[in-house]
């Protein structure tokens, strides 16, 4: 039993901080650095425990098994513990940078914080799930306090219209993905990921009721993770947010959807079915599976290539990595998940990375904001320019960094299982985004400057961006370093 | 007296669930749309609660209960999203909150 709560510990340390941010603010409303750090050791405490239970996984004799408790509602597998490391660095890399961005722009207030750690903890509930129930309560907790994040700055116009089109559509889509879990449980019986692999292994489902639910689900969670056809609140609500918050959206929020895509697949998917009509749907899911992620990142690629505003052009480019992203649920294979687990942390860190650099250039309102206005931004700001341009050769798929291995994990675990046409359209689509990514760059180096230069004020961002910097290097140069861990587990 | 076969519940289901996307997609009163998604929800409760009584299990009508509570954290959160923007913008029609676009 000692063990088990070891295990679980990750899950219990976010929510007793996540708790204990909101039930302290009143207190500490004069100072608020308290809540500020109290996050900050709750997401690093929540970290290490999970890297603590990781090693602990990886000693048991078969680490790709997940092992369930509470009355199979909680897993504890690899894939989870990874994913909980992943979400508690994306929280500390936008807590680090966000206090200076919110005294500019707005003012600080602790609620971020508390909000940001019940996001993660939201993300951490959906990691664990063994079960549809919480798999629906994480997405929920984890929507919600997106919701309220994207209209943080409420004073400002853009903001509040960004959190409306984030709110409606997203409850929306939470329509659809309850629907099809509501399907799921009458084509099965139960709710128990376990057993709903189980009983589709033995043929005992309703064959229309799966088909009907796994459409549902699929729709429900590409609304989540802005794919194709319904990527077009993702650019709004990116552009509106405040900039720390839009890289925490598009980092994370889509990791986490991604990773929703993994267990549903592998527990719907997973086990050798002996029913020819669940083998047949399995084809037909991957193809439409293989159209969207191919439609995505075309139409994000070629809409961001016309865009005007920094932030727009890295919404429209996100929405192109969920399409990179979604290859690996074609391919369904041991390289196609640790592909996306690693393909996830490489983009967390250069998405999250890219967005400090805009928000620490950003002036209140909207200033600074074009693209056009980074001409000759390396000649005030050396470093930020060195470190912006290392994020965008990274997210625009250029060795040695980690998204080129990210890339070729993702194109190669294709191509192995047959979706060569899908690894054509994705490396055109990425020859379509050096444009704009590398037409960045040579605004910031090798045009002037028309404006003045702009002043940045960094305070903790400095860690932040030292951090995802490191990343983007270290798993660029070394990628088997994470991509050892990220095989074992499947 | 006959019982109401499953089917009919899950059609009186899939109705609403079709009500509820054409009340999302055609009205631009954000507080319709938002009824208009609380329609679909119920729909679901509908079918989840049809399930479960049709296999003797409990956990689609625990399930209703937590879609229940998420509905009404949804609606805390997104009235308080609706009045900011009236704040701002003096109306709720979605149409006119048209600021951000290409």
């Amino acid at each position: 039993m000692a063990n088990e709560t070891i295990l679980m510990l990750p899950l219990y340390l976010i929510g007793f901080f996540s708790l204990a941010a909101v039930g302290l603010d009143p207190l500490f409303s004069k100072n608020k650095k308290v809540i500020y750090y109290l996050s900050l050791i709750g997401l690093l405490e929540a970290a290490i425990s999970a890297g603590y239970a990781l090693y602990l996984h990886t000693l048991t004799p078969a680490p790709n098994i997940e092992i369930s408790y509470a009355k199979n509602m909680v897993s504890t597998g690899g894939m989870a513990y990874f994913f909980d490391i992943l979400f508690c660095l994306s929280g500390i890399l936008i807590l680090l940078s966000s206090p200076r961005y919110f005294t500019r722009e707005y003012k600080e207030l602790s609620e971020f914080y508390s909000l940001i750690l019940l996001s993660v903890s939201g993300m951490m509930i959906m990691a664990h799930s063994a079960n549809l129930l919480v798999l629906f309560i994480g997405i929920e907790i984890m929507s919600l306090s997106f919701y309220i994040l994207a209209g943080f700055i409420r004073i400002r116009i853009m903001s509040v219209e960004a959190a409306l089109k984030y709110f409606l559509l997203g409850a929306f889509s939470t329509g659809f993905l309850v629907y099809g879990i509501a399907m799921i449980y009458g084509a099965t019986g139960t709710l128990t990921l376990s057993v709903i692999q189980l009983s589709i292994q033995t043929n005992t489902i309703n064959s229309l009721y799966l088909t009907i639910g796994i459409g549902l689900i699929i729709i429900g969670l590409s609304f989540k993770a802005a794919i194709f056809p319904f990527h077009q609140w993702a650019p709004d609500v990116y552009h509106g947010s405040p900039t720390v918050i839009a890289g925490f959206l598009s980092a994370a929020g889509k990791a986490a959807a991604m990773m929703a895509f993994i267990i549903i697949a592998r527990a719907i998917f997973g086990g050798l079915s002996q029913n020819n009509f669940v083998k047949d749907l399995y084809v037909d899911v991957r193809l439409v599976l293989a159209v969207l992620s191919a439609a995505t990142m075309l139409i994000g690629n070629i809409t961001a290539l016309v865009q005007k505003n920094i932030k727009r052009m890295l919404a429209y480019s996100s929405v192109a990595h969920a399409g990179y992203l979604l290859m690996g649920v074609v391919a369904a294979n041991e390289r196609g998940w640790s592909g996306i687990l690693f393909y996830s942390t490489a983009y967390i860190l250069m998405q999250i990375g890219a967005f400090i650099v805009i928000s620490l250039s950003e002036r209140n309102d909207e200033q600074n904001l074009k693209i056009s206005e980074y001409r000759g931004f390396s000649k005030a700001h050396p470093y930020l320019a060195a470190i912006m341009s290392i994020f965008m050769f990274s997210l625009a798929g250029l060795p040695p960094f980690a998204g080129f291995f990210g890339k070729y994990y993702l194109f190669t675990a294709a191509v192995e299982t047959g979706y060569v046409w899908l690894t054509i359209v994705a490396v055109i689509s990425s020859l379509i985004s050096m444009y704009f990514y590398i037409g960045l760059i040579i605004k910031m180096y090798f045009e002037d400057p028309d404006t003045q230069p702009m002043v940045a004020e960094s305070g903790h961002a400095v860690l932040a961006l030292t951090l995802s910097t490191a990343g983007v290097m270290i798993f660029g140069i070394f990628p088997s370093l994470l991509m050892d861990i990220a095989k074992i587990f499947f | 007296m006959n019982e109401i076969p499953q089917g009919y519940y899950l059609l009186l289901a899939g109705v609403l669930f079709t009500i509820g996307t054409i009340g999302v997609l055609t009205r631009r009163n954000a507080i319709i749309i938002f009824m208009s998604i609380e329609l679909m929800l119920n729909s679901v409760n509908l079918t989840l609660v049809a399930f479960s009584s049709f296999f003797g299990d409990s956990s689609g009508q625990i399930f209703v209960f937590f879609v229940m509570a998420i509905a009404a954290a949804e609606a805390a959160v997104g009235l308080a999203i609706v009045l900011a923007l009236f704040r701002l913008k003096k109306t709720i029609y979605v149409d006119e909150a048209n600021i951000l676009k290409y």
